[in-house]
């Protein structure tokens, strides 16, 4: 009976779609979170999407010349050029008048905070129609761990050894994205696929620029086993390092309320990037995360469904 | 139809009458005319395409680059800083075999700043694969623009191509050009139609991480196709001569024949030159010009044949590369390296100095009493 019971709860109806469009036999290293990342987008937007992507861990995921895991057109493009390149391939369509392809920038922390930001910003302003999806692993990691300004405070990296650990927050790069009044950015996270799969469907019915910030962990930059990537992810947004909201039209919304959230040790101890780090940095990456999550509240408090403001755009 | 034009305009027709789908660019002096008319004529909906307006030239290139590979027939335009901003992706899009065209008005590099004719901005583009001429006159600057497409567009050569004008001296000054109807131009270039594109219905993965097993295969398919491009140059510069009366090749020898002195040059110092010509003609000196339209593909053969006569031959470069001498002499004394002419390499009009008929009688002048040299400064003032 009780078996019954479980066998009953266990049948949980399948949210996400069951096509596979990504291909097994990628380069990518074990536990890789950009990976999980691109089966779980390809499921979302479907084979009519073709994808731009820069230098990046993807421009060797997706394998070398003759093969592709990603069973989409794929264009490697320049370092800087997620969005410029995305931008053509999206007027080249339209001008030809192939109105339902799906064109998708692919891009790294460092292709898009750094390198990149020039062509994203000019993209966004121009209202061109993509998904643009930076998936986050906070570091250099195609290069081999080098500091990008998405490196959170403390954080080891190749360019940022022990004695001398990133100092300094990781750039917002949503406030960035949400002050060029784009329709829709969100955030995501690998560690919750319903809820990125269900942003990027939103995302393709809409015209113009719509950013997602993915968060997608990197065992071998941040020096955990494979088998956690999944865990820190899902920690990340459990302790507010990594909050889910999404911002359409200039409204606010913060779609995974943390009720009891854990403290970041319990995030941080998990990752060897973290290791050196002493009770008082922790307090201060503690109060760090406290401040940030308090701000997109406020944001929400203010610019959202509910309030009494009207969003501004 | 005939109209009185300037070389920015007559850019800007060239890619109208090719009917391109996609426009990206970024204005910069000389070359800004070229945007705002193309934007003029997209909105005005006389040309059905889309008008990227970009944040900067490297986006330009990039956003060609997206959309030539879609299947789209793009156009850009630059000059100088613009150039030299692109430069990852004029690689780029050579090694990706995307033909498009970007027209580029010479313009010297900055510091200090120069807005000024100056070949030096293509000339540092040379090693790319870019197919790259320059223009004498205005009716060349529109002629070669659509004849580039139909060049570059050749499944033997699929290659971009860089249409180079002098600033100022052609990008802002008029002069007649026939920009032909529709129909004949229908005639002569049909619907761009890749063979490989992004489609989402034949999905391929492009310029993947590729091994020493395949590039040197890939670089050496890209000199082929350059070295094809002589042929279809040659190809295409007839037939548009059979419908539109104007014939073109990589070359132009201008009273060779029976030329005992032989200045080769390009872009507008060669109109200069055939003009000394003339009149040193008159006066009973025996020369002829040799007009260098295409620098890549480098026009070998027509060179050896068009300097044969020749007793003396001088190279007159608006560029310099630094260190060894000018640019276009180089390919000269490379090209004649079996025969045992005397060479003069002159560097004039450097940052958009003008360079007169009198300057080129200077030239010939030294031709005929000094012993030949490789590098000679004409005009050089106040160097201690």
């Amino acid at each position: 009976m009780s078996t019954e019971v479980k066998a009953k709860k266990r049948s949980i109806k399948l949210t996400l779609p069951e096509d596979e469009i990504m291909c097994p036999g990628h380069l990518a290293c074990q536990g890789c979170g950009a990976t999980i990342a691109m089966r779980y987008a390809l499921k979302a937007l479907g084979p009519k999407t073709i994808t731009a992507i820069p230098a990046c861990c993807w421009a060797v995921i997706d394998g070398p010349f003759p093969y592709s895991a990603a069973s989409i057109p794929v264009y490697h493009c320049a370092f800087e050029t997620a969005a410029s390149t995305a931008s053509g391939i999206s007027h080249g369509l339209s001008s030809l008048g192939k109105t339902d392809v799906t064109t998708l920038a692919w891009a790294g922390d460092g292709g898009t905070f750094d390198i990149g930001i020039q062509a994203l910003s000019g993209a966004a302003e121009r209202g061109d129609n993509m998904i643009y999806v930076v998936y986050d692993n906070e570091a250099y990691m195609n290069t081999g761990i080098q500091r990008s300004s998405s490196t959170p405070h403390g954080a080891w990296t190749t360019t940022t050894p022990v004695k001398h650990y990133k100092k300094g927050p990781k750039k917002n790069i949503m406030e960035i994205m949400v002050a060029h009044h784009i329709p829709y950015c969100a955030t995501a996270n690998i560690a919750f696929p319903e809820d990125f799969v269900k942003k990027l469907q939103k995302a393709k019915t809409m015209k113009g620029m719509k950013f997602i910030h993915l968060y997608a962990p990197c065992p071998t930059g941040w020096k955990h086993p494979p088998r956690n990537t999944v865990k820190i992810a899902r920690l990340a947004t459990e302790t507010n390092v990594f909050p889910i909201y999404e911002v359409e039209n200039g409204v606010y919304k913060i779609n995974k309320r943390i009720k009891t959230p854990k403290p970041v040790s319990e995030y941080l101890k998990l990752q060897g990037r973290f290791r050196h780090l002493t009770a008082d940095v922790i307090d201060f990456i503690q109060q760090g995360v406290n401040d940030r999550l308090t701000r997109i509240e406020k944001l929400e408090q203010a610019f959202g469904a509910n309030s009494q403001d009207s969003p501004t755009s | 139809m005939k109209k009185v034009l300037t070389g920015n305009f007559a850019a800007a027709y060239g890619a109208t009458a090719a009917k391109v789908n996609v426009i990206s660019a970024y204005p910069i002096t000389p070359q800004t005319t070229i945007v705002e008319i193309l934007s003029e004529i997209v909105a005005d909906g006389e040309l059905n395409a889309e008008f990227v307006k970009v944040e900067s030239e490297h986006s330009a290139l990039a956003c060609c680059i997206g959309a030539q590979a879609t299947g789209a027939r793009t156009f850009t335009a630059t000059s100088s800083q613009g150039l030299a901003l692109m430069h990852e992706l004029i690689h780029w899009a050579a090694r990706a075999r995307l033909p498009i065209i970007m027209v580029n008005v010479n313009r010297a590099m900055a510091p200090g700043w120069s807005i000024w004719a100056d070949a030096t901005d293509s000339i540092s583009q040379r090693d790319t694969g870019w197919i790259q001429m320059y223009c004498e006159n205005n009716q060349e600057v529109f002629d070669t623009v659509l004849m580039s497409y139909k060049i570059s567009e050749s499944e033997s050569v699929m290659l971009p191509a860089l249409i180079n004008l002098d600033a100022f001296f052609l990008s802002h000054t008029s002069q007649v050009v026939d920009l032909y109807n529709e129909a004949r131009i229908d005639q002569f270039l049909s619907k761009y139609d890749p063979k490989i594109k992004l489609d989402v219905d034949d999905p391929h993965a492009f310029g993947a991480l590729t091994s020493p097993e395949h590039y040197y295969e890939f670089s050496y398919k890209m000199h082929e196709a350059q070295i094809n491009a002589i042929r279809v140059i040659k190809e295409v510069g007839q037939e548009f001569g059979k419908i539109f009366g104007r014939t073109y090749d990589l070359t132009e020898s201008y009273r060779c024949d029976d030329a005992e002195l032989i200045l080769v040059s390009y872009g507008t110092i060669a109109g200069t030159a055939k003009e000394a010509v003339d009149q040193m003609r008159n006066s009973g000196i025996v020369v002829g010009v040799l007009k260098i339209r295409y620098f890549r593909p480098f026009p070998t053969e027509d060179v050896i044949k068009a300097l044969h006569p020749a007793k003396k031959v001088g190279v007159i470069d608006r560029a310099v590369s630094y260190g060894q001498s000018g640019p276009f002499f180089n390919e000269i004394r490379s090209t004649l390296y079996h025969e045992s002419t005397p060479l003069y390499g002159f560097i004039a009009g450097l940052g958009g100095r003008d360079v007169s008929t009198h300057d080129i009688e200077n030239m010939v002048d030294i031709m005929q009493n000094d012993p030949a040299q490789d590098l000679i400064w004409i005009g050089v003032k106040n160097v201690d």
